[in-house]
């Protein structure tokens, strides 16, 4: 059998059952009733504790929801959702505001250790094993299960940075005018009928503001599990970085594996004031559904970022492996003169994955940079397309994108589409677009196996060339991760 | 004594297409064969017959690398057993840092086998002492695996990953080929010194020129897919003064 077709069946054969994050947790949730209703939202933001603003804001966002209907752009295929046969909120009953880790459930406790994602501070600082002498770089972490933030690490010594690093929910309490002052500012309640529903509904999510003049001690993370069945996750993300500060924040998110579909359509927004940094990397592996496309998440996302300053600066990595169904466009508005984004993506798909992602790069000041390296991967049945915006409006003076997107096949069931939308309103603009799109060679794979590499690592080793420049862009724990993620997406060899 | 390589009346065929036509071969440990022929005799595809290519298939026959039936092994199996195919157009691996693989393919020849595997510090200095023989630039093993390379650099790289991964049967496919004369000699020095008692080496060319900086022990003239004659060293030269024109005609 020639190589690439035993890659092929391999890949088929083993299909979902490498989703080695499936398990359910055990634990009774508190539920709002099921469906979508004026009481529905209100009761989320009783149970929140919300400000009367942000009731009305939820409840202005839900009749606008009422009014719109679900976009079919994309191409994407699915079944109609059911949006009154979901439940949206579910939180674990025990942890109704945990005041440290020690009144957190351990059934919560076991199940992030068992994702591999420690929240006692004490083992984060022990590390796991590593060469000598290599300090382990700490991470902090912000665990949200479901609806709710069940722990956060790190709070007190990130406060005497003067960072704030906590759940959206507490930030309302806590710092109601920073958020009032942001929140929607970069993804308006009305942006589209995801963002618009999640405005109605997001339960939780990370609320970071990095002060003026501060580089962030530690990595920031957030880590999305979905568990309760037929539940929607509607996370909400919001950080701000204050003029000169800097952040690297991180996000990884897996949800057991369900017959049914699981609606996941999560806003982040970034706002860089004056020479501020983001970086934000996401590693997502959210359930894929299994061979013949029954269950996985739909991964409904929009995620923004508001160069708001001069010569500010943000960056997204994503590594994208899991969801039945992605629609996702990582974008950044380069409001401020000399301001710079960046977008780094690796795509993998296989089964019957469909994903429909890019990035937007939208030039509105004076010489506003943007560079943008998409790698997409297919194999199985799956169907895997880059969608592309770069603009610049009359005042983006000198503005500059450089656009890398690279496709590769794996067999001949799958496919791969590059869709780029390009628009200059200003003559001195300079846009570069490169664009592949390759079958793996079978002579390469021949090639690493004649020097003793087994058919899965000949494989793993020519997609992580493929995938280098952007493997190069995440923090290092998460390269190695993703790297990890992506071998065991393709071929099965749990790393 | 089991011959290192053993090939019986061995008929291979691409795609429907009978290329091998009874090929008989044997290579004892310790030796050198040259097989010699015009183009198109089929001197590549026993290459990748006997390394397992994907679309060539054995028919009949068989092929036995230390007595073990090579058509019951995968490529990196029959790889870790000692089999190594220098080709005649090395692959390119974009985005594979030359060093990562020689790591890669060294660790799993040796995991295959039971073996240890080879610690960073030893590996990096064993490849610094092959660039060495080899008149290489370290910086060429940093970048990714055999992109951008000259035709001589490929095949000097070519040679450093057999001579580290220090195979059992080498079978050098049109190893000349692309070189100019300084790059034959330090390639042919690299080859020379992996002749060892316990290995087996074939060398598939076409031209004589390769012949005299790597002696052969036995010579073939391989044509229409088998093997019409044999001998010493010196039948390279006679081929030199004649040609392969009479061996087509009476294979035809």
């Amino acid at each position: 059998m020639a190589a690439v077709q035993e890659t092929v069946e391999q890949v088929r054969r083993v299909g979902a059952d490498q989703y080695k994050y499936g398990f359910v947790t055990d634990i009774e949730s508190d539920l709002a009733p099921k469906g979508l209703s004026e009481e529905v939202i209100r009761f989320i933001s009783a149970k929140k504790g919300e400000p009367e603003w942000m009731l009305d804001w939820r409840l202005e966002a839900y009749r606008r929801w009422l009014t719109m209907t679900e976009p079919k752009w994309a191409r994407v295929d699915y079944p109609a959702i059911d949006y009154q046969d979901l439940y949206y909120y579910a939180a674990p009953k025990s942890t109704a505001g945990p005041k440290s880790l020690d009144e957190v459930d351990p059934e919560l406790l076991r199940t992030y250790e068992k994702l591999g994602i420690p929240l006692h501070e004490r083992e984060i600082l022990a590390g796991v094993e590593r060469p000598e002498g290599e300090e382990r770089p700490r991470v902090a972490v912000d665990a949200v299960f479901d609806s709710v933030s069940v722990a956060t690490t790190f709070k007190e010594e990130l406060k005497k940075a003067g960072v704030i690093f906590c759940p959206i929910s507490e930030a309302l309490r806590e710092h109601p005018e920073l958020v009032r002052k942001y929140l929607g500012t970069v993804v308006p309640t009305s942006d589209n009928y995801f963002a618009t529903l999640n405005s109605a509904v997001f339960s939780d999510g990370s609320f970071v503001y990095i002060p003026p003049g501060v580089r962030c001690p530690m990595e920031l993370s957030t880590y999305f599990r979905i568990n309760e069945k037929n539940t929607g996750q509607f996370e909400r993300t919001l950080i701000i970085a204050d003029r000169g500060s800097y952040v690297s924040y991180l996000e990884g998110c897996t949800a057991p594996k369900r017959d049914e579909n699981q609606l996941h359509a999560a806003v982040v927004e970034l706002v860089t004031l004056d020479d501020a940094e983001i970086k934000y990397s996401t590693v997502q592996n959210w359930y894929p559904g299994d061979e013949n496309g029954k269950g996985g998440i739909y991964n409904f996302v929009t995620k923004r970022g508001d160069c708001r300053g001069a010569n500010s600066k943000i960056s997204w990595t994503q590594v994208e492996t899991g969801s039945a169904i992605t629609w996702k466009y990582p974008s950044c508005v380069l409001r401020g003169d000399n301001s710079r984004g960046e977008f780094y993506s690796i795509a993998i798909s296989n089964g019957r994955q469909q994903v429909d992602s890019g990035t937007k790069m939208i030039h509105l000041g004076k010489g506003t940079t943007s560079r943008i390296i998409s790698k997409g991967i297919s194999a199985g049945r799956s169907s895997n397309a880059y969608r592309g915006l770069v603009s610049a409006h009359r005042k983006a003076e000198g503005a500059r994108n450089f656009t890398n997107c690279d496709s590769l096949l794996i067999g001949d069931a799958c496919s791969a589409h590059t869709i780029p939308y390009i628009e200059a309103k200003n003559p001195s603009c300079v846009f570069e677009h490169e664009a592949t799109t390759s079958k793996i060679s079978e002579d390469v794979l021949f090639y690493c196996m004649q020097r003793g590499l087994s058919q899965e690592d000949a494989t793993a080793l020519v997609v992580n060339g493929f995938v280098r420049d952007v493997l190069q862009q995440l923090p290092m724990e998460f390269a190695v991760e993703a790297q990890k993620l992506i071998s065991v997406s393709l071929e099965g060899s749990v790393g | 004594m089991t011959a290192l390589l053993e090939i019986r009346d061995l008929k291979a065929e691409i795609a429907g297409k009978q290329i091998l036509n009874g090929y008989d071969l044997t290579v004892n440990a310790g030796e050198v064969h040259a097989i010699m022929g015009p183009n198109g005799s089929g001197k590549s595809t026993l290459s990748y017959v006997l390394s397992g290519r994907p679309g060539y298939t054995i028919t009949e026959g068989q092929a036995l690398l230390a007595g073990a039936d090579l058509s019951q092994m995968s490529v990196d199996e029959r790889a870790a057993a000692g089999l190594f195919l220098a080709f005649q157009y090395p692959l390119e691996v974009p985005g594979v840092a030359t060093m990562t693989f020689l790591r890669a393919a060294l660790n799993a020849q040796r995991k295959k086998r039971g073996e240890e595997e080879m610690s960073s510090p030893d590996l990096i200095k064993r490849v610094k002492e092959l660039a060495k023989i080899l008149d290489m630039d370290m910086e060429m093993l940093r970048r990714p695996v055999n992109v951008g390379f000259s035709g001589g650099e490929k095949k000097r790289a070519e040679t450093l990953q057999m001579m580290l991964l220090e195979p059992k049967l080498c079978i050098l496919d049109e190893t000349d080929s692309g070189l100019d004369i300084d790059a034959l000699k330090v390639v042919s020095n690299g080859v020379n010194q992996l002749r060892s008692k316990d290995r087996g080496i074939v060398v598939i060319t076409h031209y004589q020129r390769l012949l005299d900086y790597i002696t052969p022990d036995v010579v073939h003239v391989q044509s229409a897919g088998r093997i019409v004659r044999t001998g010493g060293k010196e039948l390279a030269l006679e081929l030199e003064e004649t040609g392969y024109a009479r061996y087509q005609a009476e294979a035809a």
